[in-house]
């Protein structure tokens, strides 16, 4: 009940800043709409609105990271947690109540980016809800990926980590912009290595209805995203015993 | 009846004692304040009796539960209005009132009574609607002491409440906690030395991490043999002290 209490205090905190809404909802769609501008004149089957969608959706998700983030890494340093962490709340309220509410934003975010698609000519399909449902384990990673990130870092460098670093990386290692695959080699095993492009991937199998692919992709994530919030939350835990917020 | 008994609370940072042995019993109802140049302790101190920090060694009893072992059962019976304004930026006056009142088990309904009846206590009616991060600085250090207080703590901690106010706002805080004065027991840590003397029944003056002397303003300047306050605790902070 109490997670429920500063759930809610934390979703009103992103959602009445105008800027993270400008950036969850709009970036994603004006990079949806300049690459089906690009699509419309090139043979590179990446910018087909199919390829597309799972992997803006995926970028889109760095914004989810960078505000979770910022809100967090605002919290320490304004001293709003340390007045918090003097209440009877408990780790596991905090932990729940950061990443609760984002994880429906990032499941409408992606709805968005769908419902855009279609305008573009995606296929309505059932599996464009199997695919929302793929991409949360995605979802959840970012959101791990924020917390951690906000839960080491100042806000100024939370921006310079999330909104610089992990956007580029989602956006050239997921195959949102390109086929990994083209550029080949040591990229191409970088990028398999990490999560995005299976994210990404996994989406794709899920929209095509090829649904034999989706798992050994999901797998990536999901043991990605277990990794990541697990360390954050250790990490946010032994912040919340240390000396220092 | 105690309140608060500290039992030889040491923090130590790098081997550096930022508070050494501290002993000391607060009065149910008292009005007690820490008084220190910075980097006396008065910081650490509020911050292990608020269960932020953990002493290296030694405990303190808040109405009987150990800082150490019912840290949780502490925080039931505390609050906290910290130095900085801790507020919730884009959250109204009145949001922010619910959230701490409901993060203390009140439901919504009662949240809400007890946050009309602070923002009446505290003269935030003209804001209560406006987001935390608009309002002023006076007005933003009222509501952190509401919000402190709207969980009817039987202790209070005040971190130099009035901090960066001006002379008409600062007024305005010393007679919103005189208010308060005798119902709830409150640790008050300040630089101002009119403050702690015009709102104190007793006060402790640190000096690098150990307490130096306690006692009652008029106690503190006769034993220094001062002309006032202000010289009683120079002469205290520096030399070697004495306890009352």
């Amino acid at each position: 009940m109490k997670s429920m209490v500063f759930a809610s205090r934390n979703s009103k905190e992103l959602l009445r800043d105008p800027l993270n809404l400008a950036f969850m909802i709009g970036f994603p769609l004006v990079v949806l709409f300049l690459f089906s501008i690009i699509g419309a004149n090139a043979p590179e089957s990446v910018f087909e609105v199919g390829n597309m969608a799972p992997g803006v959706a995926v970028f889109g998700y760095s914004f989810i990271a960078l505000f979770s983030g910022t809100l967090i890494s605002k919290d320490r340093t304004t001293s709003f947690l340390m007045r918090l962490f003097t209440t009877p709340l408990r780790a596991s309220d905090f932990i729940i109540g950061y990443i609760l509410p984002l994880l429906p934003m990032a499941i409408l975010q992606s709805a968005i980016c769908f419902i855009a698609s279609i305008f573009l000519g995606l296929k309505v399909s059932i599996n464009l809800l199997l695919a929302l449902v793929v991409l949360i384990p995605a979802a959840a990673l970012f959101i791990g990926i924020g917390l951690l990130v906000g839960s080491i870092f100042n806000d100024k460098q939370v921006g310079g980590i999330c909104g610089a670093l992990l956007t580029n990386l989602s956006a050239w290692l997921s195959g949102a912009w390109f086929d990994v695959r083209l550029v080949g080699g040591v990229f191409e095993t970088i990028a398999y290595l990490l999560p995005f492009t299976h994210a990404v991937d996994a989406a794709k199998a899920a929209i095509s209805g090829d649904y034999a692919s989706i798992l050994p992709h999901l797998l990536w994530v999901v043991g990605y995203a277990v990794i990541i919030l697990t360390v954050a939350i250790v990490i946010f835990k032994k912040k919340m015993n240390s000396d220092k917020v | 009846m105690i309140a608060i008994k500290t039992i030889d609370l040491v923090k130590k940072y790098n081997e550096k004692n930022a508070v050494n042995k501290l002993n000391i019993a607060i009065n149910k109802g008292e009005l007690f304040s820490l008084l220190g140049v910075n980097g006396a302790g008065k910081t650490t101190t509020i911050k292990m009796l608020s269960c932020l920090i953990s002493p290296t060694s030694g405990d303190a009893l808040l109405l009987g539960d150990s800082i150490v072992s019912k840290p949780y059962a502490v925080k039931e019976k505390i609050n906290v209005s910290p130095q900085e304004t801790a507020v919730a930026p884009n959250l109204t006056a009145t949001e922010n009132l619910v959230l701490i009142a409901e993060i203390y088990g009140n439901d919504k309904k009662t949240a809400y009574a007890k946050a009309n009846e602070m923002i009446s206590t505290f003269g935030l009616a003209e804001v209560a609607q406006n987001r935390a991060k608009i309002l002023s600085g006076g007005m933003q250090r009222r509501l952190s002491i509401a919000m402190a207080l709207i969980s009817n703590p039987q202790i209070l901690f005040l971190d130099e409440p009035t901090l960066g106010l001006d002379v008409l706002a600062r007024r305005e805080l010393w007679s919103a906690i005189e208010k308060l004065k005798g119902k709830i027991t409150i640790i008050l840590t300040t630089h101002y030395m009119e403050e702690a003397e015009a709102l104190s029944d007793r006060i402790g003056i640190m000096s690098n991490g150990e307490l130096k002397a306690v006692g009652t303003p008029a106690e503190l300047i006769t034993k220094a043999s001062a002309k006032n306050f202000e010289d009683a605790f120079v002469a205290l902070a520096t030399d070697g002290g004495i306890q009352l």
